[in-house]
């Protein structure tokens, strides 16, 4: 049972705002978004998605970019008031076609509409987007597609952080299209998640794949559906052990740890054949969603070494090997590490002969970043960095990697064949089925070199060093920087150090 | 009326400030109101539109209600839609112009398309104006009554609507009773679902003041009512799954059968992809085995894999709900979730939020086997850009070094972090090194070498500072410079803004002084003398009372400030057993998220419908009381007795030693010795006092190795001492609570329960009847199977003295916990026998 539910754009505009039980005072959203915005200004991290203030209890998601929120006073269930959130997103996003800001304050009415018959009286009615269809009136203005970022995989992951991102269709599930008649398709994704956790000798750590089998469906007339999956699915924790050989890489079978169904899969013949029957409601959802722990081959291996090469300088060099077949090609990948907070600059060399990649150090939160547009064989990038203080070895890492892999899964669950059981006067259906692999949390843990003597040593700041130091960087157009900054460590010392160096410009 | 923040916001022109444009607004709606011209609804829409963009961003725009009536005298069904929701916003400002809109609704009520019939119906019910209430009884009344269910449904919903504007015309109208009607016949199950809704808010709103409602209200409880639900369950909605597997949970079964034929039921409702619908089957199978030791186990086992995949498959926000539950569970019965350690790694990506309870479970599955791996996982994060989190992670290590598991090892490592020279590992390392060293005093040698190469100007967090101070002073025997480093840190006294920092200055001073007096002494002086003229009302009292402390006697000062210590053998829980009992009782509610019981957060009145567990539901009032108060009274009384018990719960719980195989509500893990501060060496003294008694009795069992079970072998039935109680004692609620709160507790034992007497105690009732004919009267009980909670008082004969007794007894493992407290605790051993002897002999026939 809720009270209000309010949809708040980045900036704290209401652009819904609907109150169903009056228990509430109306300045809630204001004091909602208050909230969220200084918890994280308060270094506390991101406001968790459920918080009471004064005895109103606060439940946020972030979708699209927007906050969708409800309050209530009573001590309801967490879970139920997030997924219904979550699912009110979808739900607006199947009429829209297209969910974000622009796309909301166009169709505000319609979303009044919706939200009149999900809730009533703080009780969840109806989320089907089909049974809505029937109490809806406003036609969806579709927002501009000219003005939407481009589409594509690339393009789709970028909402949502950890959401499973939706499928690249942005059509309403009400609007027609252009030429009039409807378009007889159905869309199956499989889309996993992997995360992988590599120690800094190489060996996984940890690894997991959480995958999901999504589903939109704009076939008329509801007909049944069968989705075969691999024949040698198991489920359960079979496969667990790294010494059972038949389980090795390639033809091995797919244990699955776990798994969940949506409402509308029948498993009637799912422990014979795997066969997963249905009748999709409109719109989007997941079929299953499952978990699995047993050993896969990673897409990517890292290799990280980082290196002190010299009194105040390391040397960084990471090593990205793609081990998945060439027909195959991976996306956006971006490299990232943290460098230790006192890093002044980074300069960064690359293989020679590689194009498209970017690499960057970005100041503000100490990073180092490097884009590449296709995955190679191996690519490498050695980057020296430059420091105020030594220790740089305890604070640099982990190297973290995201990347868009399409055509390819790595947990080799398959959709067989997808069957649409109906007696069709119309062409056939369009049915694509189309596999996504993402990174979740794809980290390596770098292997410091010099590693035994782990500068235990207490800090020491000789003049002469220093010296050496800053007129090494007399040349640098950094100079002028470089001296602003280290005024606030070390302040009599390096003002003297200032003098003498601008001196040094001098001549 | 806009909201404060519109001022600051940049004027965007979806945004404008208000007035002109409302009045702007006036003038063309009263131009189109009339006009029958083509296309007007398309004009009128758009003027719609305008003025609830308006109402959105908190402009008022109730000054247009007449024109809005007026324009909405149309066919157009999106016009309606928006008219109504205009309407249903303002009506509440605007009873007298809210009359205008009664026409053509109920005009619409009557409409041949059942969705404007429900629409109108909807809206009519949602104008909230109290003096509209008669229209709306005879249109609930035939919307009940309509043959399509999207009519039924919002009558349903329209009839709590009713009941919330006004009460007694709801229950006049004789609605609950249409409606339970309805629950059990309705072919349409959101209908069903909806008068669950109502009822459960309605009943137990009325059965507060009515024994009818509060009858109606357990009838939902009822074998036939919830298996009705239950066949059904499938053709709800997910969401009208969760309101039925929610009441289930409230539901107590008769035998094991009925348990296992429901668990056999919704099995499958694990399997769901709604977070919410697998929750509340958790909470369902985790309540129904409560008293079934081996299948709660089971239950633990079925639920992790589907719990740990609705973890990873959700939002961040989705997960985060149901990781806060399974660091519920984990906490419980840690054990079972050790080999599963690896889920719970933080991932560089995740929220803080989701990381911190991560760690959390991590540190709780810590065992012999798993240990290194999680204490080296961890140390990783201490690395961690994330600073927080770091901090948190250096915590856990501490956390689980305290755990006892492989000290040796993480001693190392903690003291790496004492050298990683970073501020903030540094703090966090210091104050755990000092609580390690409370814990195992033979590492002192190890540490205190590291810690004396700490410089404390290098250490700016106080908490560090205190840690370090507290170590200067308990080792300074060992630290050759402590009385010098001391001395500097007392000559920038002024410089120090803690006073937490400034009072372990004093102590250490002190302590140092006792151990090395000739190099200290003028420290001391200059340490008194500053801390006699600070401004902080502690510090100053704490520096006058060493003084004349040490004007006294000096030997005695020595005992009071530097006593000999005894490692602290547990810390203490931050939460009390009970409390987290209370949080396990309202799983998947936000309790859980929050980590806190219902009343802590929530009014009583919002409580909400589910609250059946409540102590209003079940605490029945006491047979021979002589005050029949509210019910609410009481629960207060309860309410504040858990919140005073907290830290008595820990110094008088034991160690249930039977097994790892436990309940895993009496998990030892949480069992705990209250360990004084170290801050608080004074007062530590007179804390430990009041139970020493009991306290050092268990001691002596666990050192023998004998389980508790030992402790009520000698009660079996000693005869009844010379004690007389008055048979007709009296004493109102507010004088038991008022002395409940007063009194310490003078004893403090737990008993086993003979199976005869946890048989009979399905009827608790019975317990009151038979206590009472010994003189031994309730006050207050409630609780459900397996625990049940009673407050018994009695009076001596002839002699005002009054015992309290606060009684817990567990039927699952036949035990009673016992808690007297007495105005005369000369005899409360004596009357402690007599309520044990009388206790035996329940349920022998």
């Amino acid at each position: 049972m809720i009270s209000q539910f309010f949809v708040l754009s980045q900036r704290g505009d209401n652009i819904v705002f609907r109150d169903y039980r009056g228990e509430v005072q109306k300045g809630s959203a204001e004091i909602f978004f208050r909230k969220v915005k200084f918890w994280k200004e308060d270094g506390e991290g991101d406001a968790p998605p459920v918080f009471n203030v004064d005895g109103v209890n606060y439940f946020h998601v972030k979708v699209a970019g927007l906050l969708f929120a409800a309050t209530t006073r009573a001590n309801v269930s967490p879970s139920f008031v997030l997924e219904l959130l979550q699912r009110i997103a979808r739900v607006i996003k199947d009429y829209l076609g297209v969910l974000n800001e622009d796309s909301l304050r166009k169709n505000f009415v319609l979303v009044y509409e919706l939200l009149d018959e999900v809730i009533d009286f703080g009780y969840v009615q109806t989320t089907s987007t089909e049974v809505l269809k029937s109490y809806v009136f406003n036609e969806p203005l579709v927002v501009d597609a000219s003005r939407m970022p481009p589409l594509g995989p690339a393009a789709i992951f970028r909402q949502g952080t950890k959401r499973m991102p939706g499928t690249a269709i942005t059509k309403s599930v009400v609007a027609n299209e252009p030429g009039g008649r409807k378009r007889e398709e159905i869309f199956v994704d499989v889309i996993e998640k992997i995360s992988v956790t590599f120690s800094s000798s190489g060996y996984i750590l940890t690894s997991e794949i959480d995958g999901t089998i999504q589903m939109k469906s704009y076939l008329t007339g509801n007909p049944e559906i069968r989705v075969a999956l691999n024949e040698d699915l198991s489920i359960g924790q079979g496969g667990r052990s790294i010494h059972d050989y038949s389980s090795s890489f390639g033809a091995g079978t797919v244990t699955l740890d776990d798994c969940n169904f949506h409402e509308s899969v029948r498993l009637d013949s799912f422990d014979i054949d795997r066969t997963l029957t249905m009748i999709p409601p409109d719109g989007e959802f997941s079929v299953m969603n499952y978990r699995i722990t047993q050993e896969f081959k990673p897409p990517f291996r890292i290799n990280t070494l980082v290196e002190e090469a010299g009194l105040l300088k390391a040397e960084v060099i990471i090593k990205v090997r793609a081990e998945f077949p060439s027909s195959v090609s991976a996306n956006t990948i971006l490299v990232q590490m943290p460098l230790p907070a006192y890093t002044i600059r980074a300069s960064f060399e690359l293989e020679p002969g590689t194009v498209g990649n970017t690499t960057d150090f970005k100041e503000a939160n100490k990073r180092l970043e490097w884009g590449l547009k296709k995955a190679r064989m191996l690519s490498s990038i050695l980057s020296e960095l430059h420091c105020r203080y030594r220790n740089i070895l305890k604070e640099a890492g982990p190297v973290s990697m995201t990347f868009t892999i399409s055509m390819y899964n790595a947990s080799k669950l398959q959709v067989k064949y997808l069957q649409i059981v109906k007696k069709t006067k119309t062409d056939n259906p369009y049915r694509w089925v189309r596999y996504i692999t993402q990174a979740n949390s794809y980290v390596a843990r770098n292997v410091p070199i010099n590693g035994s003597g782990v500068s235990t040593s207490k800090l020491n700041f000789e003049v002469p060093t220093m010296l050496k130091f800053l007129l090494l960087e007399v040349k640098s157009p950094y100079f002028l920087f470089l001296i602003l900054r280290t005024t606030t460590g070390q302040k009599a010392l390096i003002m003297g150090v200032k003098l003498s160096s601008s001196e040094l410009l001098g001549e | 009326m806009a909201p404060p923040a519109q001022s600051n916001r940049s004027p965007s022109p979806s945004q404008p400030s208000g007035k002109s444009e409302v009045s702007d607004l006036k003038l063309q709606l009263r131009q189109l109101a009339g006009s029958r011209a083509p296309g007007v609804d398309d004009s009128k829409r758009e003027l719609f539109k305008k003025v609830i963009s308006y109402m959105t961003i908190g402009i008022d725009v109730s000054s247009l209600f007449g024109e809005m009536v007026m324009c909405s005298v149309t066919p157009d069904i999106v016009l309606k839609k928006m008219c109504y929701l205009y309407v249903g916003n303002y009506a509440k400002v605007n009873p007298d112009l809210a009359l205008l809109t009664i026409n053509f609704l109920q005009r619409d009520c009557k409409d041949e398309d059942p969705m404007i019939r429900g629409l109108a119906l909807r809206s009519l019910c949602s104008l909230r104006v109290a003096n509209l209430v008669e229209y709306l009884v005879g249109q609930l009344g035939s919307g009940l009554k309509d043959s399509n269910s999207y009519v039924r449904t919002v009558a349903v919903m329209g009839v709590l609507k009713l009941y919330h504007i006004s009460a007694l015309t709801c229950v006049d109208a004789d609605f609950p009773a249409v409606l339970k009607h309805l629950l059990l016949n309705d072919p349409d199950t959101q209908v069903v679902a909806n008068c669950l809704s109502a009822l459960q808010e309605i009943w137990s709103s009325e059965a507060t003041t009515s024994e009818e409602a509060l009858r109606d209200r357990e009838t939902l409880l009822s074998k036939p009512v919830v298996y009705y639900l239950l066949n059904r369950i499938k053709e709800f909605s997910e969401w009208a799954q969760c309101l039925v597997l929610e009441l289930v949970a409230k539901y107590v079964p008769s035998d094991s059968n009925e348990i296992f034929d429901i668990m056999n039921l919704l099995e499958d409702r694990l399997h769901h992809a709604n977070g919410a619908v697998v929750l509340a089957t958790t909470k369902l199978f985790l309540h129904l085995t409560l008293s079934m030791t081996d299948v709660h186990q089971q239950v633990y086992e079925r639920i992790k894999a589907p719990l740990l995949t609705l973890v990873s498959s959700g939002s961040p926000e989705q997960s985060y709900a149901v990781l806060s539950h399974l660091h519920l569970l984990v906490m419980r019965a840690p054990y079972i979730f050790a080999s599963d350690y690896k889920h719970f790694y933080c991932q560089y990506n995740e929220p803080s939020y989701v990381k911190k309870l991560k760690l959390e479970m991590l540190t709780a599955v810590a065992n012999e086997s798993n240990t290194y791996e999680i204490v080296t996982e961890l140390c990783e994060y201490a690395a961690n850009v994330d600073i927080p989190i770091a901090r948190e992670s250096i915590r856990a290590v501490g956390k689980i070094a305290l755990e006892q598991y492989d000290v040796n090892a993480i001693v190392d490592r903690l003291l790496q972090f004492l050298e990683m020279e970073k501020d903030y590992v540094t703090s966090e390392a210091l104050v755990l090194v000092k609580d390690l060293l409370r814990k195992y005093p033979q590492w002192s040698h190890d540490c205190i070498a590291v810690v004396g190469n700490i410089s404390s100007k290098n250490i700016q967090e106080p908490k560090a500072k205190a840690a370090l101070i507290w170590m200067l002073g308990e080792y300074s025997q060992d630290m050759q410079d402590a009385p010098y480093i001391l001395e500097s840190l007392i000559e920038n006294w002024d410089d120090e803004h803690s006073a937490e920092v400034r009072l372990h200055l004093l102590t250490a001073v002190m302590k140092c002084f006792f151990k090395r007096p000739p190099e200290t002494q003028k420290t001391l002086g200059a340490a008194l003398a500053a801390g006699v003229a600070d401004f902080h009302q502690d510090v100053h009292d704490r520096a006058l009372f060493y003084y004349r402390l040490l004007q006294y006697n000096v030997t005695v000062a020595e005992r009071v400030v530097n006593p000999p210590k005894q490692a602290v053998s547990v810390f203490a829980d931050t939460q009390s057993s009970e409390v987290k009992d209370r949080i396990f009782d309202e799983f998947n509610t936000l309790s859980v998220v929050y980590q806190k019981p219902s009343y802590m957060f929530t009014d009583k009145e919002h409580r909400g419908p589910f609250e059946f567990s409540d102590e209003l539901g079940n605490l029945s009032i006491g047979t021979e009381s002589t005050d029949t108060g509210v019910p609410g009274h009481r629960v207060e009384a309860n309410d504040k007795d858990l919140l005073l018990s907290t830290s008595e719960e820990e110094e008088t719980r034991v160690p249930s030693n039977n097994g790892a195989y436990n309940a895993p509500s009496y998990d030892s893990s949480l069992v705990s010795i209250v360990a004084s501060q170290p801050q608080s060496d004074l007062l530590s003294t007179n804390t430990v006092v009041p139970s020493s008694a009991s306290q050092s009795s268990f001691a002596i069992d666990n050192l023998l190795g004998l389980g508790v079970s030992v402790t009520p072998a000698l009660a079996p039935a000693p005869s009844p001492p010379p004690l007389n109680l008055n048979p007709k004692a009296a004493l109102d609620p507010s004088t038991f609570q008022q002395k409940w709160r007063q009194l310490p507790i003078s004893l403090s034992q737990e008993y086993s329960m003979s199976p005869s007497g946890v048989g009979a105690l399905t009827t608790p009732q019975a317990l009151l009847l038979h206590m009472q004919s010994h003189s031994v009267h309730c006050i207050a009980s409630g609780g459900q199977s397996p625990n049940f909670k009673f407050f018994f008082f009695a009076q001596k004969a002839e002699e005002p003295s009054i015992f309290l007794v606060e009684c817990v007894i567990s039927t699952a493992n036949s035990k009673a916990q016992i808690k007297i407290k007495a105005d005369d605790q000369s005899v409360s051993q004596e009357f402690s026998s007599l309520f044990q002897s009388a206790l035996s002999k329940f349920g022998l026939p």
